[in-house]
């Protein structure tokens, strides 16, 4: 099996720690990692902010950089997302297709086609989980409390299986944090308010650490953390199931 | 064009903290009772999905059926008429008014004739107007729109409606016991509708096979107003329509479930003919319907029976409140609805989301309303309605992301300048940093560690 590793550009540029964990997680694991060195960014962005007319060089690049790969492993619920909903080539239309069915987020490759069932990492700490959304929502990583649904988490499923951990309860288990890509500025003023309540509902329930598959919506609540002067830290849901 | 757009218009609203958390929090109660009543019914999931079929039989049939409706209603007694557009249905009330001699009307709530601007039309042309819907009162003594379609006052506290009522209704200065307050509407609304002669409702459901419409209030406000009027004027919008009498079960499950976690509307009114005497009359209207219903990626939306549980799940409603969405549906629902009214005027709606998905996931006939959010930023962006500045700074990006060489260099440059000149970033003009601080910029990126470490 040979994986390609995706790291998003923000993740690359400003996270790399999160990415060494996804590296390293899944060499632990046996797993055949390759990181094609010319990637850059899926194209979200422009997507998101309605000019994914503006995406075609960032697909081609992509599927030039992923197609050789039986399966895609990105640290990124959202930017995953974006790959499987909207991927397109007109030339390479089908090689297009082929990349969106096996990208996967880190999360559901380990619990759906690893099905890792013992980690060997140890993290005694008090964490808060962010469901991002985008993963959630988009990718079913986990349940969501609108359904009438069987609960399930596949994060929360990751997580048990950390020595020392304690899993805090939050009074929203699934609201928005609020980064939203673009919309983190052009609607700062709602973004912000909704990254401090999101933030609250974790300081509120005693957590140490905040964790979450998708490294944006921790960039955009370690800033609002960070403003408040709090001591808690944000940190990729891979370098929990990495640390020792 | 109105210049004031949701991001402007939620950031006023944002000035008062205490009264976003309070906003959001009321409106997370209602979502949680919501919740609980959803979680109540274990074949909820199978509703949706049924409430969803029918809706879209309807809109593949929407001509047939509303042909079906027409004579079965004209069979009934009841008069129909069409109005292609807001200012035709506008006209049809009034004449109908003028044709009796009538210069006031009470009206039950109606988001149509919010849409339609009615209330202001009938007065210009000399119609006193009271809304009979407590909250729909409020913001008409308050002279605002309602800020949500099914909690019209959502927005005031009780002693702002303890001022109104002081204000407009004589109650006592410094009054906001909601007991108080309540029996004074009660007392203000029950004369208004024993002098009242003519009478206008919405309709929430409008049944094909047999002509009958179904109109639901929790205040009994619409049978009350209906029942003593001379007149009874039903406006409508035409995908208000279901096929049989029987479906109408599977909707009045789901509506009030949705809206307030209520198991049932507290009254759920079905006039079908009008009593000797009185006149009923429907109007359908289209009013941008029919390109909606043309509009592949689009034409869902219009499955919407208005319960506003979008809103009330929505993390950006309730942070910035409904006028923010200035349209008379507010909330993702009304985001999706507006563009199609005036894409230009309601470019900013589809922008106003993070898509995170739990409008979808509520919606109790399933609109994919996050995804249309998402086209509709294609539709508006491709029709130009957008800035120069944000089309230029794509562009940038595009050409920055389109080449490693390119995007390594950019990512350098930028976490150069955050590490030793953070004045260009942390400074006013950086909208992330007003109430955030910036990401640490690591002193290589995950690609030159790679480069190092393989």
């Amino acid at each position: 099996m040979k994986v390609g590793l995706f790291v998003p550009c923000y993740v690359d540029q400003f996270y790399p720690n999160a990415a060494i964990a996804t590296l390293k997680l899944l060499q632990k694991l046996g797993v055949d990692v390759y990181y094609p060195p010319n990637q850059t960014c899926c194209g979200q962005p422009m997507a998101n902010s309605g000019y994914e007319h503006l995406t075609g060089n960032c697909n081609r690049l992509f599927i030039e950089n992923f197609s050789e790969f039986d399966y895609i492993v990105s640290p990124s619920g959202s930017c995953v997302l974006h790959i499987k909903d909207h991927l397109h080539d007109e030339k390479r239309e089908s090689d297009a297709l082929n990349v969106r069915h096996k990208v996967y987020e880190l999360v559901e490759f380990l619990t759906d086609i690893l099905k890792v069932k013992e980690i060997n990492a140890s993290f005694p700490f008090k964490v808060g989980l962010h469901q991002s959304c985008h993963g959630q929502r988009g990718l079913h990583l986990s349940s969501m409390s609108e359904l009438v649904d069987t609960p399930f988490s596949k994060p929360m499923q990751l997580l048990n299986q950390v020595k020392g951990l304690e899993i805090i309860t939050l009074t929203r288990p699934d609201e928005c944090c609020g980064f939203g890509g673009t919309f983190c500025v052009v609607e700062e003023a709602v973004s912000s308010k909704m990254g401090k309540d999101r933030v609250e509902d974790h300081l509120m329930n005693g957590a140490e650490y905040i964790t979450a598959a998708d490294m944006s919506c921790l960039m955009h609540m370690e800033g609002i953390l960070k403003r408040k002067n709090s001591n808690v830290k944000v940190l990729h849901i891979a370098e929990i199931l990495n640390a020792e | 064009m109105n210049s004031i757009k949701h991001p402007e218009l939620s950031t006023i609203f944002n000035e008062d903290e205490e009264r976003v958390n309070w906003h959001d929090d009321t409106l997370w109660w209602i979502r949680a009772k919501r919740d609980k009543a959803a979680h109540g019914i274990s074949e909820w999931e199978i509703l949706r999905e049924t409430a969803s079929q029918i809706k879209d039989n309807v809109l593949s049939n929407l001509h047939q059926y509303l042909i079906d409706f027409e004579a079965k209603a004209q069979a009934n007694g009841i008069v129909v008429h069409w109005a292609a557009n807001a200012e035709e249905h506008n006209k049809i009330v009034l004449s109908l008014l003028q044709k009796k001699d009538i210069h006031q009307m009470v009206k039950s709530k109606s988001m149509l004739t919010e849409e339609c601007h009615l209330n202001e039309y009938l007065e210009k042309n000399g119609i006193d107007v009271i809304d009979s819907d407590l909250g729909e009162r409020i913001v008409q003594l308050a002279k605002e729109p309602p800020s949500h379609i099914v909690l019209p006052c959502i927005h005031k506290k009780k002693e702002e409606i303890g001022q109104l009522f002081h204000e407009h209704l004589g109650t006592e200065f410094g009054i906001s016991d909601p007991q108080i307050l309540t029996e004074t509407a009660r007392l203000h609304l029950r004369e208004t509708f024993l002098t009242r002669r003519s009478a206008l409702t919405g309709v929430n459901f409008a049944i094909a096979e047999t002509g009958e419409f179904v109109v639901c209030t929790n205040e009994g406000n619409a049978d009350m107003g209906a029942h003593l009027a001379d007149i009874h004027i039903a406006s409508m919008g035409i995908e208000k329509l279901i096929p049989k009498k029987k479906h109408l079960s599977v909707f009045l499950r789901l509506l009030t479930r949705s809206a307030t976690g209520q198991p049932i509307t507290t009254y759920s009114s079905h006039f079908k003919k009008p009593r000797k005497g009185q006149e009923m009359h429907i109007i359908l209207v289209d009013n941008g319907r029919t390109v909606q219903l043309g509009r592949a990626d689009f034409r869902n939306s219009l499955k919407c029976i208005r319960c506003g549980a979008c809103m009330n799940t929505c993390p950006v409603y309730r942070r910035s409140g409904g006028h923010s969405y200035h349209n008379a549906i507010a909330g993702p629902i009304g985001a999706i609805l507006a563009p199609n009214l005036d894409m230009k005027e309601y470019a900013d709606l589809p922008f106003a989301s993070t898509l995170c998905g739990s409008c979808t996931n509520v919606c109790p006939v399933k609109i994919d309303i996050h995804d249309q959010l998402y086209k509709w930023r294609q539709v508006i962006v491709k029709e130009g309605n957008t800035t120069a500045a944000k089309t230029m700074a794509m562009k940038v990006m595009d050409f920055t992301l389109s080449s490693p060489t390119r995007y390594k260099l950019a990512g350098k440059i930028g976490r150069w300048t955050i590490k030793h000149a953070p004045f260009t970033v942390n400074n006013k003009l950086n909208l992330w940093f007003k109430n955030r601080e910036m990401p640490e910029a690591p002193k290589e990126s995950f690609s030159e560690w790679f480069k190092k470490n393989k």
